[in-house]
């Protein structure tokens, strides 16, 4: 059984985040302007995040979906390509930081090292507040205490110290602290891999009720695809700076059409079978200097000698909303085991 | 337990010393590894899992001390055996590979010759012929252009490439008994797969026995044989690999798998919330008494707080500490 409820409402309306051509790219080396070299980490970035959504965003370590992350919360300026929020491009100089950051925030992987530890719960709360101009004390208050019940805490917990609190415990901090100024978006960079497994779907359950409860949208980074499969509406596959597949969460997990997808899909141990599925070999290329046309074919088992060559294939749509980045993705359509393709 | 046992691990206690006091961070664990066999460790951070892979090889170092039990390997006690003993099985009969080879390689030596060292330290070889050994030993962690590979660095290879180094050294003298401690966790998924086939492949040539220890509780059903399930320096149940999802016996190993968001899941049983486990992970200087897992488990009673709860068999295979199990 597919959960495929009609999306709601909010789910269809006007996209409250929208990203256009994003690129980010660092230079690296050289000495003045010479031999400068260009890492191409974010590299066309085109996504939507409708009100409401979960989006997973997925791929390995350097695939540029950390520094995505950043550009959208106004922490890396991007290259080029534009960046909307509820429609306004806020990428663009002069624009106000504080604006964004009501819009816009962040949970870190880290509940550890993302906390002030000389701060007690209460000014890491607070701080934000101030800077947004509210002031009065009453309402400081009460926000606070709002947040803390919202995320599972006691409001009395505010006086004391990260350290008192557990793992767990700091997580649901960090989630207060990106509450606070109640923003409709919020970006989880890997919001549980650093929890223990037995903590871990307490934060999950949260994430999820919260993002009904207060009508919250998520970019969501995960390398854990059970995670991504369990909280995502739709997911966008990212390879060396590029989305390689876009599309409904169980378009992306029953039918995945990009070898890649394939690829992370199959390399996720399965508890209850013995059965290895499809193995890529070697690691992500140097982002200096990327492979000519399809960036993924030094490691796809499906390339063939058009894949080696420029231009490189262009996200095309295979199905509503489910876009690929693959010359051969017509040919690669496989029903997926055990479950009927959902249209 | 059978006398084609490898390793015997009988009532092993690890205790934590703090100034006078000494905490049990392990308490009575026993297991056994047959000889080829993949037997599993899956637990959190903190429940004592790689500390009794540590103690395995002498590497134990204060303030952690073996506190009791015995460790048989190959019919032979070693818990308490000179630092000689155990330095000719370690790299040589038992050997190990660690969650982060960054740190686990020298740095300052070309990975050839640390992978050199082990057939000139444990076989005799020159140090000629123990490089010619290393390139070898590199071709089948299937690294490519391994003459090559073996004057580099450490920090002029990717993760998965060091990895790789790692169990080539680990794999070099054809150990019986590997221990594998988070040996993918620092690495990307699609690397993860690769080194879990190579570890599984070659020690199926060469008929060594993996200890596998992981958080990870689908990555240890898919690897090995059996399981243990590690909580709180407690081992609470050992199963087959494949009854372990299927029906756990132990209220904790019910909760983990309960819990997990796993891969499939929504695609076939629509989006389920996940069960959790109340409360937190104790610390090794507040384990609760009676049942360790008592404070968070819901199957609670009397008896859980009082009596530590002794070691059953099931009628199906394996073992349970629960005086409620399933």
């Amino acid at each position: 059984m597919l959960d495929l409820a009609p999306p709601t409402a909010a789910a269809t309306a006007e996209p409250v985040l929208k990203i256009e051509d994003l690129a980010v790219h660092f230079p690296i080396g050289g000495f003045l302007s010479f031999g400068v070299q260009t890492v191409h980490a974010v590299d066309g970035v085109d996504m939507e995040l409708r009100a409401g959504e979960c989006l997973g965003l997925v791929g390995e370590s350097g695939c540029g979906k950390s520094t995505l992350a950043l550009a959208i919360l106004g922490l890396q300026a991007p290259t080029r390509g534009r960046i909307l929020l509820d429609g306004r491009d806020v990428s663009a100089r002069g624009t106000d930081r504080r604006e964004r950051a009501r819009a816009a925030q962040m949970v870190f992987q880290d509940p550890y090292s993302s906390l002030n530890p000389r701060q007690s719960v209460r000014r890491t709360l607070e701080a934000p507040l101030k800077l947004h101009g509210i002031t009065a004390k009453s309402e400081i208050d009460d926000r606070i205490a709002a947040v803390m019940r919202h995320v599972g805490l006691r409001p009395e917990q505010a006086a004391r110290y990260p350290h008192e609190f557990s793992g767990g415990q700091r997580q649901r901090i960090g989630i207060a602290r990106a509450l606070i100024l109640e923003p409709r978006i919020i970006v989880l960079d890997e919001p549980v891999s650093a929890l223990d497994v037995s903590i871990r779907a307490q934060i999950i359950n949260l994430l999820l009720e919260l993002k009904e409860t207060m009508g919250l949208s998520y970019i969501m980074i995960s390398h854990d695809l059970g995670v991504v499969e369990h909280m995502s509406d739709r997911v966008a596959v990212m390879y060396l700076g590029r989305i390689v597949e876009t599309g409904p969460w169980e378009r992306i997990f029953t039918a995945p059409r990009h070898p890649y997808t394939r690829a992370l899909i199959d390399a996720i141990p399965d508890p209850f079978g013995k059965g290895l599925g499809m193995r890529i070999s070697g690691e992500i290329p140097n982002p200096l200097s990327p492979p000519p046309g399809c960036r993924f074919h030094p490691r796809c088992p499906e390339a063939r000698d058009f894949c080696k060559v420029e231009p490189a294939p262009e996200l095309e749509p295979v199905a509503g909303g489910h876009l690929v980045r693959c010359l051969r993705a017509g040919e690669l359509a496989r029903p997926a085991a055990g479950v009927s393709e959902a249209e | 337990m059978s006398g084609e046992s490898l390793l015997e691990v009988e009532n092993l206690g690890i205790d934590l010393k703090v100034e006078d006091r000494r905490y049990p961070a392990v308490k009575e664990v026993s297991f056994a590894i047959r000889r080829g066999e993949t037997y599993g460790l899956v637990g959190e951070s903190g429940c004592g899992k790689s500390i009794t892979a540590l103690a395995l090889i002498g590497l134990l170092r204060p303030p952690l001390y073996i506190g009791g039990g015995t460790i048989r390997f190959k019919g032979q006690e070693i818990q308490a055996a000179r630092a000689g003993v155990i330095r000719r099985l370690r790299g040589n009969s038992i050997s190990m590979i660690f969650q982060e080879p960054m740190t686990a390689l020298n740095p300052l030596s070309p990975v050839g010759r640390q992978i050199a060292e082990m057939f000139v330290l444990h076989k005799g070889a020159t140090w000629k012929e123990a490089e010619k050994h290393a390139i070898e030993a590199l071709a089948k962690v299937r690294v490519p252009a391994p003459d090559r590979r073996v004057k580099d660095y450490p920090h002029q290879l990717s993760g998965g490439m060091r990895q790789r180094v790692m169990i080539a050294i680990a794999l070099a003298c054809g150990p019986d008994l590997l221990l594998a401690d988070e040996p993918t966790t620092a690495l990307d998924v699609t690397v993860q797969a690769e080194i879990l086939e190579l570890i599984r492949d070659l020690s199926a040539d060469i008929g060594t026995a993996v200890l596998m220890i992981s958080h990870d509780l689908g990555l240890i059903a898919n690897m090995c044989g059996r399981v243990g399930v590690m909580y709180a320096g407690r081992l609470v149940e050992e199963r087959a690999a494949d009854e372990i999802f299927r029906a756990p016996s132990h209220p904790y190993t019910a909760g983990l798998v309960a819990s997990l968001p796993l891969l499939g899941a929504r695609a076939r049983h629509g989006r389920q919330r996940l069960q959790e486990i109340e409360g937190v992970v104790p610390a090794v200087t507040d384990f609760p008494t009676g049942c360790r897992f008592n404070p968070r488990c819901a199957a609670r009673t009397d008896i859980c707080i009082a009596e530590d709860p002794p070691e059953t068999s099931l009628p199906q295979g394996g073992r349970v500490r629960c005086h409620h199990h399933a």
